[in-house]
């Protein structure tokens, strides 16, 4: 009988003792407690930057709730929801606190989201063994951004409107399948009725569920590895008599107190924001927003929700004079390999002349011939590659490597490589793990390279963030297109600067 | 074989049939909700052509109209305006619109049947953003040597007057110019050029 096999009785809960053991018996409500909280033993030494986690799990709540509410209300049609939406705002008791809840909600989630990422980044929360924990977060935070693009358009406004048209011709830009899969994803040849009425059913539904489903993947995964800390240093290598890490506390009661006083800071700043400024200048609710979607009208100025600026700058500043960047990048990098074992100055010659070459010849040179010469390049060393072994065999992978991109950069519109860049500067994220080799976890024992990298990584993720929500100028498309390099320079030269980096000696034990 | 051994042999067998039936049925469960998103026949039925009547256009002024959905605009050009083209061929990308969408009556130097009139899709052919009026030659912060044309408010790009676009723009092509016919001397029908009858 498997509800008399745990026969021990559930203690300390006093008069619950007898129910909880009945329990028990038959759910394992008391281990899943113990294990994930009251027995969940997390670094001591958690600072400031570890409120986010649990703040993004109370936003999720709040969304959830709110988002029930609002389904209450709202109309999924084109020639209503609109309407609806002002119907909860004006008619609806208390309707547009929940409204504000939900729009103010959806910024905060974001904001709580990219400090928990960030705080990750500081102390290499990301390193083995916690590849997945990063991974399911990366998953997470690309659901989220799904979430918040299909919730966008319900509200039928003008950028609402805007948004999705431009966000869904993304996909028609992808060769070969590009204009099928748009008209697949639209369910009709403009945004129309249908794709609000599917935007609907993926944001109250499909991806809500997935996304639940991944915060239980996220927090199993960590409670399987046991919690970073700002020291990065693991504290189950030092476990006391009782086989605790002797610098861990149980979460519950001490966290658990420490993460409720952080939502009450936090929510103090939220009522501040949905009662007073719920548009938050035009950031949060954006003014256009309030003028009902009109197919035939594009609004002067239209950009996305400052949470996706940094990623539309990108593939903004994608343009065909940025093709010829990275075309000269692409060679120089792959001459630099391939003459490695030259003398110095030969080899900087060869790579300024590789690269000058190849500019001039995809500023001058006809699309085919270009892409022609091109891909047989890349054949010659595919074959060249197959036939040789160890060091030679790299380097014509890298000429292969080299060639198959710069065929694609000619014979491929820039569009289409914005949206590339654009996708991939969101995707390579899932690479840091083993993108970083440096010896030690945390920034407080990198050296001078990394904490520069860092800073001007954020630095670059706020200028991209900030030229998104502008309208197009030419120093802002400059400073994009340079901004663009150095965020892609601080995942791809990562392995490079984190290896050669000083670092300081990580101490044994956890300190403050 | 004995009869209580393992033929290891039929169970793998066994479980590879399995599998692959299962996945082919799990595959052909999907079509139907992948293909239910497809447009449904009501919105591959709407579409049809629209008349426009263009007697009230004044030269130099736009007229938008909805065909499938989308903004097809219709500017009466004047005759500095239909200089300003010929001038704009050094800096758009694809002057003899070789590359673009647009009917063979409509691939000539103005991009039209009639060059006072410019019939085109008002749709950016870089992420679908309609762009706005800068039909008037003067210095623009986008570009101070401005002949007239579209902005795209969007990602930037610039269209001429012919709804040519930019060179080093992110829309790669021209504005796609829709079959029409004129019907009369004011009055054409946009999504329809069959002649006669």
């Amino acid at each position: 009988m498997a509800a008399t096999e745990k026969k021990l009785p559930v203690t300390g809960a006093g008069p619950f003792n007898g129910i909880l053991t009945w329990v028990e018996q038959r759910f394992p409500l008391i281990t899943l407690w113990k294990e994930h909280a009251a027995e969940y033993y997390a670094p001591k030494n958690f600072n400031f930057w570890y409120y986010f986690g649990s703040l993004a799990m109370f936003v999720l709540v709040i969304q959830i709730v709110t988002g029930i509410f609002l389904v209450m209300h709202y109309k999924p049609d084109a020639s209503q929801a609109f309407a609806s939406v002002e119907y909860i705002m004006r008619d609806v008791p208390w309707g547009w606190l929940v409204r504000y809840m939900h729009s103010t909600g959806a910024s905060a989630f974001f904001v709580v989201v990219y400090l928990h990422m960030f705080r990750g980044l500081l102390y290499g929360s990301y390193r083995s063994p916690r590849e997945l924990v990063w991974i399911f977060g990366m998953v997470i935070y690309l659901s989220l951004m799904a979430e918040a693009f299909f919730g966008y358009l319900l509200p039928w406004g003008q950028m609402s409107y805007w948004g999705a048209q431009v966000i869904v011709n993304l996909f028609d830009a992808l060769p070969i399948i590009g204009p099928d899969l748009a008209l697949w994803i639209r369910g009709d040849y403009v945004v129309s009725d249908a794709t609000l009425n599917r935007f609907f059913s993926f944001h109250v539904i499909a991806i809500p569920l997935v996304l639940v489903a991944l915060v239980a993947a996220h927090i199993m995964a960590l409670h399987e590895v046991g919690s970073n800390n700002p020291d990065g240093v693991e504290i189950k290598k030092n476990l006391g008599p009782d086989g605790h890490p002797v610098d861990g506390i149980p979460f519950h009661p001490y966290y658990s107190v420490k993460d409720t006083f952080g939502v009450m800071v936090f929510l103090a700043v939220f009522a501040v924001i949905m009662f007073f400024m719920p548009e938050f200048g035009g950031y949060f609710l954006e003014y256009n927003n309030f003028i009902p979607a009109d197919p035939l009208k594009t609004p002067s100025h239209i950009a996305p929700v400052w949470y996706f600026t940094p990623y539309y700058s990108i593939l903004r500043a994608t343009t065909d004079n940025f093709m010829v960047v990275l075309a000269a990048i692409v060679t120089l990098w792959s001459v630099g390999v391939v003459t490695a074992r030259a003398h110095r100055p030969i080899r900087i010659l060869a790579m300024i002349v590789g690269a000058l070459l190849v500019v001039l010849g995809f500023v001058y040179v006809e699309r085919l011939i270009f892409v022609g010469v091109f891909v047989a390049a890349a054949l010659a060393s595919a074959a060249a590659m197959l036939v040789s072994r160890g060091a030679t065999a790299r380097a014509y992978r890298t000429l292969f490597i080299a060639a198959v991109l710069l065929a694609g950069f000619k014979l491929l519109d820039a569009k289409v490589w914005g949206v590339v860049l654009m996708g991939l500067a969101t995707l390579i994220f899932f690479l840091l793990p083993w993108l970083d080799r440096s010896p030690v976890k945390s920034i407080r024992y990198k050296g001078p390279l990394f904490k520069t990298a860092v800073a001007l990584f954020v630095i670059v993720f706020l200028v991209l963030g900030y030229y998104g929500t502008q309208p197009v100028t030419a120093a802002g498309t400059f400073i994009s297109q340079l901004c663009t390099l150095l965020y892609f320079a601080f995942f791809l030269l990562m392995p490079w600067y984190s290896t050669i980096d000083k670092t300081k000696p990580e101490p044994a034990r956890v300190t403050w | 074989m004995a009869e209580n051994e393992l033929d290891e042999g039929k169970r793998r067998f066994l479980l590879t049939a399995t599998t692959v039936a299962t996945g082919v049925a799990a595959g052909a469960a999907a079509v139907p909700f992948v293909a239910s998103m497809l447009p449904s026949e009501r919105a591959k039925a709407a579409g049809a052509p629209v008349e426009v009547d263009v007697s009230d256009l004044m030269p130099g002024q736009k007229k938008i109209v909805e065909w499938r959905g989308k903004p097809v605009w219709v500017v009466r050009r004047t005759p500095e305006m239909l200089k300003a083209i010929e001038t704009d061929d050094p800096r758009v990308a694809d002057p003899d619109s070789s590359r673009s969408q647009q009917p063979p009556y409509a691939k000539n130097k103005y991009r039209a049947v009639k060059p006072e009139y410019l019939v085109t899709v008002g749709i950016c052919t870089h992420l679908g953003c309609s762009p706005v009026d800068r039909l008037q030659a003067q210095p623009e912060p986008f570009e101070p040597d401005w002949h007239g044309g579209f902005y795209c408010p969007c990602h930037g790009s610039l269209f001429d007057l012919a709804g040519r676009v930019y060179k080093n723009k992110p829309a790669p092509e021209n504005l796609p110019v829709p079959p029409y016919k004129f019907v009369g001397d004011t009055k054409l029908v946009i999504g329809d050029d069959t002649q006669g009858a």
